[in-house]
């Protein structure tokens, strides 16, 4: 089935592409409009941006597949990541993506049974300062403790 | 030498700091009451743009600001490479694509001095000919996306940006782009090619962005913290920020912010005059190491620069270097900057320092940030994308105990090949790192292929 914005998202679009001299500018915030709204981003999606911006599909595409952040396959309702690099994993990262996989039942790069939760690892997101972090949805959650972690996860999952 | 400063901390305090309100009245508090009454803010664009156009990269190049993401480059000297072009506009691009671990700077100013960046963002078009500024934001920094966004609309809603301010005819507009998560997007070319909607792979220089970056237009890519120092810089006039650093003989001026993490007792960002020494740093701001232990080494500037030893001292013998009155001395009792942290065989960086104490494995460490750089490279470049993946693969086998030493000597080879063959720098982002580890720790590595040590007693979080 063809994809279609929302109304509101649409006006977003509109009110994209003025702030750029070329359409392909808008590729990136448009493909974030998209997968805010369904999710993941599919074939769908990538011909839908492809036309609205005059490009060629395969450019769309070969954009989604380079960037971390656009999913390519279905994840749950809300997106848990884990700062694993250095800085944190000097404060005790480890523990807290052990915490969030016992509680979940899930390894990192898996999403719960019933939807709710995908749990996966990042790299470095610039809060090395109040370490150990993690993002949930759009979100920080900074100097966590394993009461935090629990807390953060328990109003997720409930 | 420590000393703090305050001219873009200030507002970090108070409440609703973000908000224009705000960021006047600390430029009153800090600068004094504004002349003829006249409002109080943005006070360094307002000089700025009263300035002839040419005078104005003149009076930057005097503020001595070295780049803040990390290479470290005079950022008046890049601003003058930019030429009006008979049909081209050029444009200014703001790198906070912050991800260099480690580094936790700008996503501070953003979330706490948002309008720093506009204002900057108003007087560096102004100097370099542009009427766009564009700033690249990773995704993930959505609290500092909404809140440059509220700088934007209430700059705008005051006439700062629009098509004349402060009275002058002279358009100026900022727009906030956002990333999707690339660690290569930081190297400025790629974040040029993502900010086009492309894949963010690095280009070939030249021709280099002042000749044809954004939209094949002349551009200055600046990092975001740069950009934020230039109104203080203009107020107090760029000499006299200069001259605030103990560096400004060695063209190394002003104030930066220095973050601190890893096993410190205090982790966070400190705004200090330029001149501090690493022992400052981290025992004076710090509060010193976790648990009182020693310290095993310390990564200055974010993971790229090669980690440093404390016994290490700096070698400077030759009297007509500007260095030479550093020479002798232990490496952390000297200032740190661009120039200095060169000299002593790593790089300033972003100038936020990792600490690791006595108890932290270094193997670990290394293959930690392997896995970083396996997982970051974009691929385009052959040795890097091959190379970044069998520096992590061959660290993991030495941490398994299944790896001989030929392997671990196989190593240097493996980061030999990445540095110089790469078309952006991020192939020496990896190997010197790598090779800095290899060097310092060799008895550490050679402990694992022996068997002496073993993976599941490896730490890096301290019991």
């Amino acid at each position: 089935m063809p994809f279609a914005l929302t109304p509101e998202r649409e006006r977003a679009l509109e009110a994209l592409l003025p702030k750029y001299p070329t359409k392909m500018a808008a590729c990136i915030p448009l493909l974030h409009l998209c997968q805010d709204q369904q999710g993941h981003i599919d074939d769908a999606i990538v011909e839908f941006v492809a036309h609205r911006l005059d490009l060629p599909p395969a450019h769309v595409k070969g954009v989604v597949t380079f960037y971390t952040l656009f999913n390519q396959h279905p994840v749950g309702k809300h997106q848990v990541w884990v700062c694993k690099t250095l800085p944190c994993a000097l404060r005790g990262s480890d523990n807290v993506l052990r915490q969030c996989e016992k509680k979940l039942g899930i390894h990192a790069g898996e999403t719960t049974k019933d939807g709710k939760v995908t749990l996966r690892t990042a790299e470095c997101l610039a809060s090395c300062g109040t370490a150990p972090m993690m993002q949930v949805d759009k979100e920080y959650f900074e100097n966590l403790t394993p009461e935090r972690v629990e807390e953060i996860l328990t109003r997720l999952t409930s | 030498m420590l000393t703090r400063s305050e001219y873009l901390t200030k507002v970090y305090a108070v409440e609703k700091g973000w908000t224009l309100d705000e960021y006047e009245r600390a430029q009153t508090a800090l600068f004094g009451a504004p002349e003829g009454g006249a409002s109080g803010g943005y006070r360094g664009a307002r000089k700025a743009l009263g300035m002839a156009q040419a005078d104005v990269v003149a009076e930057a190049k005097k503020a001595n600001i070295r780049g803040r993401g990390g290479a470290g480059f005079p950022m008046g000297v890049k601003w003058s490479f930019m030429k009006p072009h008979p049909t081209k506009p050029a444009y200014l691009v703001i790198n906070a694509d912050e991800g260099e671990p480690g580094t936790h700077k700008d996503r501070t100013i953003m979330e706490q001095n948002p309008h720093s960046v506009i204002e900057g963002c108003i007087i560096g078009c102004f100097g370099i000919g542009a009427h766009v500024a564009y700033i690249y934001v990773r995704d993930e920094l959505h609290l500092s996306k909404a809140r440059l966004e509220g700088a934007i609309a209430e700059a705008r809603a005051k006439g700062y940006l629009g098509k004349s301010p402060f009275g002058r005819d002279y358009p100026v507009d900022v727009v906030v782009h956002t990333g999707a998560g690339a660690y290569i997007c930081g190297e400025e070319t790629s974040l040029l090619n993502s900010l086009e909607g492309r894949r963010g792979e690095p280009r070939l220089k030249p021709p280099f962005p002042a000749q044809a970056g954004a939209f094949g237009c002349p551009t200055t890519v600046n990092n975001l913290e740069t950009i934020a120092v230039v109104p203080t810089a203009f107020i107090l006039g760029c000499e006299a920020f200069s001259k605030l650093s103990a560096l400004h003989k060695i063209g190394d001026g002003g104030t930066r912010l220095f973050g601190i993490n890893g096993h410190v007792k205090k982790p966070g960002i400190h705004e200090l005059h330029v001149g501090v020494t690493l022992r400052e740093l981290i025992y004076d701001v710090g509060g010193g190491v976790l648990g009182d232990r020693a310290m095993l080494g310390v990564i200055p500037g974010g993971s790229s620069t090669p980690v440093l030893l404390p016994s290490e001292v700096i070698s400077a013998p030759d009297e007509k270097s500007p260095m030479h009155e550093w020479h002798g001395k232990n490496v952390l009792d000297v200032p740190l900057g661009v120039d200095t942290m060169r000299a002593a065989g790593t790089m300033l960086g972003t100038c936020c320092a990792t600490v690791m104490a006595v108890g932290t494995c270094p193997v670990l460490a290394m293959q930690n940030l392997m896995s970083f750089y396996h997982h970051e490279s974009c691929g385009q470049c052959t040795p890097c994308r091959e190379g970044s993946a069998w520096l992590d693969r061959v660290v993991e086998k030495i941490l398994d105990g299944k790896a001989t030493m030929e392997e671990l000597d196989s190593l240097h080879d493996i980061a030999n090949n990445i540095m110089g063959n790469t078309i952006c720098a991020f192939g020496e982002g990896t190997a010197m790192p790598a090779l800095g580890f290899l060097r310092k720790f060799r008895k550490d590595f050679e402990a694992y292929v022996r068997g002496e040590r073993k993976r599941e007693n490896a730490r890096l979080v301290l019991e």
